[in-house]
Parts: C-alpha cells; structure tokens; sequence
C-alpha cells in the first residue's frame, strides 16, 4: 500500500480518536474513505498472505438507503426481469427488529467469503472454490447447476441465473444454469479499486462499508476490528466470514 | 436348494396385448418427461415453480425418492445372498434390476433438472472429495457396476451358486449409498429442518419401504399380464416385510422431529411441519402418517385383510405416502427461512425471514414421471429378452416345504 492510499485510514482513526467521548457513536470509525489498494499483476497468482474483507458499521446504514444494491447491480450487470423470486441478488439490504424492545437496524448482506465456506465444500465438482486470498467464487465453467451450494449457504447468498441472460457486464460473465453470487468485486479488486458497493456507500451513502486486508495491520479495516467489538453472522458455524458487522 | 433346477426362468411374452399398451404408455410418459426437460432447460428455470428460495423442487423428490427406492428394491435380493433366504431366490434378479432401473430413473430426473445437464461430463471427471454430492456420484456408478456383477452372478448357471459374496458387497454398499442419500441433507448445518445424523437411518428405513412397496407392485403386475403362478407364500413374506419396513420409517420420522423439538431452536420449524404448515402439515399427517403409514399398517397386519390386492394397495399407499414423506423433506424444510439473526425479525426484498412459497410446476411433475417411466421401461425391457423372473411362483414350486407338505398329503390321501 502506498503512503498516499495510507493517509485517509490514518485520517479515519485519528477522527475516530477525537470523537472518543462517543466512542461508538454511530458510524465514528468507519468515517475513512475506502482506500484503493495496490493492483495485483495479471502474471501473478492471489495468495493467503492477503485476506479481503468487509466491514459494516449497521450503525451509519440508512433503512432508505440502497446505494450499495444499485451499485452492485450496476457493475454486475444484474438487469432483473421484474421476478423477484428468480431474479439475482448478489446484496440486498436486510431490516432487523428486535421484537421485544422495537430496536431496529438495517445492513446489507451478500457472500460472507468465509474461510471455511459451506458452499465450496458441499460443491461436487469444485466449482465454488475460495481464492487464496478469501474470495468466495463459482467458476462458471465447471458450475453444473445442482445448486448444492444455496441449500449450504448460511447466508442464503447465492442466485441461480434462472433465464436466459442479455446485455452482460463485461467484468462478471454469468450463464444461464449456473449459480452466482457477490464475488466482492473481484475484478474490481484485482485492479486495486474497492468494490463498487464501498465505493456507492462512500459517495451516496453514509459510509458505512470499509474495505481492505483483515490481514494487514496498516489497512483501517485491520485496525478497526482490533479496537472495536464486531461480529461475524451465525459465527456459531464457525464459517469464520470475511464480512464483519458492527452494531448488531 | 435341490428345488431351484425345477424352476424355469422365462422372459416376458413382449407379444402379449398387456404387455405392448403398458410398454407404450410408458415409453409415452418417459417421452413427454423428456419433453418437460428440454421446456424448462431451454426457458431456464423461471418457467418452474423453483426459485432462488426453494431451489430445489418437485424434480428432486421424485429424483430422491427414486434413488433411495433403488437401493430398498435390492432388498429382497439381499435377504437370499446375504440372509440365505432361499425362498426369495427365484425373485432375486428381478430385486437387483429393478434397482438397477429405479436409480437410472432417479439419477435421470437429477441430471434432467440441473442447470447445465450438458455439463454431465464435468460432473464425472471433476470430483471435489469433500462434497457428500461428489461421494454420492461415486456410490451411484458404483452401485451400478456392483450390481451388475451380483446380477450376472445370480444369473449365471456357473456362477449362480457363488452370488452370495457379490451380494454382501452390494448389501454393503447399498447401506452406504442411501447413508449418503441421505446425508446430502443431514449434513446442511445451517438449515434447521435438516442437519442431523437422524438423516441417514431415516433414508435408510425408507429406502427399505418404498424399494419393497414397489418390488412388489412389479412383481404383482409382471405375474398378472405374464399370467404367471404367484402363491401366498411369497407374497406373504413381502407382506409382513412391507409393515415392519413402512413402521421403522414411521418411527425414525417421529424420532426425527422429536430429537429437533427437545431443542429450543429448532421447535418453530417442528411446529411448522407438524403443527401450522398448510400443506406440509397436511402432507405429514394426512399423507405420509395416514395413507402411507396407519393404511398400509393395517391393509398388511389385519389377517382378514390379507389377500394380493391388499397389498397392491397398501404398495401403492406406501408409494404415495412415500413422495408425501420425500416433499416434506425436501421443500418443507426448504420453505422454513433460515435464520441469519437470531432473536431479530427479518426483512428483505430477498424474502429473509418468511417461509417461502413453492407450488411445483407441470413439467416438474412430468420430468418426475417421466423418471418412473424409464425406471420401469428398463424393467419391462429387460424382461423382455432376458430370463429374470421364473415362469411358476407357485408355492409348491417354489418352497421344497411346501412342496414336501404337499407330497405327504398326497401320500396320506393315496395311503388311505
């Protein structure tokens, strides 16, 4: 990571500092812009020196806002044939109550990228498989459709591309038959740009999303999780999920 | 066995009337299955009743009702290899084809249905070991060649006497097979109705209920239009195996949802079932428990009762009951949400939190039946040019007991 792409985290934590005496007023941490990371050569292979991940402060996620869908859908290529129980969703936003008391939360869910993925063990030929460096994925080419892999998913996901698809991103080829998911913008990633819902949370929402390495110390994300208390989705299944949540 | 070189094993008479219109309006049913494949393959899979919630439909529980109908069918096979019964002997090869036809119809209506069938090669040359799915391919084209070997054993004139190693490896193995069956769904951790070791004797019993129920709609139906002897003491046999196999599953079923209730989290999801899911409820207690279990149950068990058409009946009840038990596995526990927040209500537009709606499409239901069509076009088939079934099943011929009991009446009638 270079000194420039460093400076806004360092930027982010120092405000997080200065607001201690609301330590966890909503959305405090998570005010860093997310950070472009370096682009990994097209010559070299991803390694487990790197583990991609996500942080949602459900803190700062507005119930209104869908930034992040429309920006996924956008950079997928997702165009919906208006039929909602088939058609793909790679994020959507999840409203939570709390019955009792009425406490309410909003935050978006997609693909966990687990480091112990139920998907790509149940998978019967592989083609749901982790990179090395934690992204979750289904290579296309050996996907035979059984969808295995969504009776597995803890988080419910995955889409099956149930018709014929038209007008395709370039970056995220899908075929008819095949299951799909969030692939944390891999392409995007790849190139050293965050994924396009971090970015969309960043420029029309309230930032609630960081992006970076759970892995490396000098990336916010890192030193976030090592502050603050987040949580890990049905964490008893010790799928050990990329995506961490605070506030809920 | 000094009986067995009586018996002469004939195939079928493929020019009888019977034989052609069930040959016909099976190869139709199959065509027409096929017919649906190809509508939902090429429309893609909108144009069912599956969807991103419910994955998998009405095409899995016939798939998986065939398969795990399979292995049971072996049964009566393995009670003569395995338990050296030999009184079911004469009715072994048919046991071990009518397996080997149930799971070529089964793993038929799988490939069928998935979103790249074409793709079948890739599913047989890349093998992800850690996949339950991967295991069971494995165990599916295994139990094929398997019993091929056991057929060829019992049908060989050389061999026949030595069938009973081939037959312990096959027993073996089909134990296996429904123990993966059922695992795909046993082991789903995630998914409330389903993660539990339950699973596995649970499809076991039923492998066991449905192969025996349809075994012996086969064999009734093989011996009417072939006009073929068939006496009580082999149907009796099937019959009282038909009750105790039909009152085990009932019993692993109960035992399954009762293990799930004792545990706080999972009573919502046995209350669904049992208590206040519409149609899964119904097709719990009215169809599975009812028809296919307390119906059967007495149609076998009270000796008034006993005759063959009662137990073609109480078959086909098994049978339903049977497809009832496979959708309230399979959708019911598919229609229950998963729970990504406990303690919190949910809501998306990704249906989070709701029990999810499923009503099976037609050419779901054709591609299922066009599954026992080919299931039974195998069976009609091989019966046709090859020599599986005797031509007598008559008590006297077939049980040298009976055959003695009936030689010394003789002599007591002549002798007085």
């Amino acid at each position: 990571m270079s000194e420039n792409s460093l400076s806004p985290t360092r930027r982010g934590l120092l405000k997080a500092a200065a607001g201690s005496a609301a330590l966890l007023a909503p959305g405090v941490f998570l005010l860093a812009a997310p950070a472009p990371s370096k682009a990994r050569p097209d010559d070299t292979a991803t390694d487990s020196s790197v583990r991609w991940g996500l942080l949602i402060d459900t803190n700062r996620c507005d119930q209104e806002c869908t930034a992040c869908v429309e920006a996924c859908k956008e950079e997928m290529g997702l165009i919906g044939k208006g039929r909602p129980a088939t058609d793909a969703q790679y994020i959507r936003k999840v409203e939570l109550a709390e019955p009792r008391t009425g406490f309410t939360r909003s935050l978006p869910m997609m693909c966990q990228h687990c480091s112990n993925p139920p998907c790509a063990d149940v998978c019967p030929t592989g083609a749901s498989f982790k990179r090395a460096d934690g992204i979750v994925l289904v290579d296309r080419h050996i996907c035979i459709g059984c969808r295995y892999c969504m009776m597995a998913c803890p988080y419910k996901a995955r889409s099956f591309a149930h018709e014929k698809l038209e007008d395709q991103a370039a970056n995220n080829p899908r075929g008819k038959g095949c299951v799909e998911a969030c692939t944390l913008c891999a392409h995007r990633v790849d190139a050293g740009i965050v994924p396009a819902c971090v970015e969309a949370c960043h420029a029309k929402g309230r930032g609630a999303m960081l992006f970076g390495d759970l892995q490396n110390p000098e990336h916010a994300i890192t030193q976030v999780v090592a502050q603050y208390p987040t949580s890990q989705i049905r964490a008893d299944l010790k799928t050990d999920p990329g995506v961490r949540y605070h506030g809920i | 066995m000094a009986h067995m070189p009586d018996l002469v094993f004939k195939e079928l008479n493929a020019k009888g009337t019977a034989f052609r219109a069930l040959f016909v309006i099976l190869a139709g049913l199959f065509l027409i299955g096929l017919g649906a494949a190809y509508y939902m393959e090429h429309s893609g899979h909108w144009v069912t009743g599956m969807t991103n919630q419910v994955v998998w439909g009405m095409p899995h529980v016939f798939a998986v009702f065939l398969i795990v109908a399979a292995s049971g069918a072996l049964n009566v096979a393995s009670i003569s290899s395995v338990f050296g019964k030999s009184i079911y002997k004469p009715i072994a090869p048919l046991s071990a084809l009518l397996a080997l036809a149930l799971l070529a119809g089964g793993l038929a209506v799988l490939v069928l249905d998935l979103g790249r069938p074409d793709r079948l090669i890739v599913a047989m040359s890349h093998f992800n070991f850690k996949s339950i799915f991967a295991a069971n391919i494995i165990l599916y084209t295994g139990f094929f060649g398997i019993v091929l070997v056991y057929l060829w054993f019992m049908m060989d004139r050389r061999l026949k006497y030595k069938s009973s190693g081939p037959g312990t490896f096959a027993f073996i193995w089909r134990l296996v097979l429904t123990t993966g069956t059922g695992s795909i769904f046993g082991f789903l951790v995630a998914r409330e109705a389903y993660s539990s070791a339950v699973m596995a004797p649970l499809f076991i019993a039923m492998s066991l209920a449905f192969g025996t129920a349809i075994f012996i709609l086969v064999l009734l139906t093989v011996c009417a239009i072939d006009k073929r002897p068939l006496g009580r003491e082999l149907t009796e046999r099937l019959r009282v195996l038909l009750a105790v196999f039909v009152a085990a599953t009932a019993y692993l079923a109960l035992l399954q949802h009762v293990t799930a209730a004792y545990w706080a989290g999972r009573v919502e999801v046995v209350a669904f079932i049992l208590l206040n899911g519409g149609v899964y409820t119904f097709l719990f207690w009215g169809v599975q428990m009812g028809l296919g279990t307390i119906f059967p149950l007495a149609l076998t068990l009270v000796p008034r009762l006993r005759s063959h058409a009662t137990l073609a009946f109480a078959s086909v009840l098994v049978v339903l009951g049977g497809l009832a038990q496979t959708y309230v596995i399979i959708i019911g526990g598919q229609a229950w949400p998963l729970t990504l927040f406990p303690g919190y209500e949910v809501e998306s537009s990704f249906y989070d939190g709701i029990v999810q709606a499923y009503a099976p499409s037609l050419p779901e239901i054709l591609l299922g039946i066009g599954g026992f069509a080919l299931a039974l076009l195998i069976v009609a088939f091989g019966m046709a040019i090859l020599r599986f079934l005797p031509v007598t099943l008559a008590d006297a011929d077939i049980d040298p007991h009976a055959k003695k009991r009936l030689m010394e009446s003789e002599e007591a009638v002549e002798a007085a």
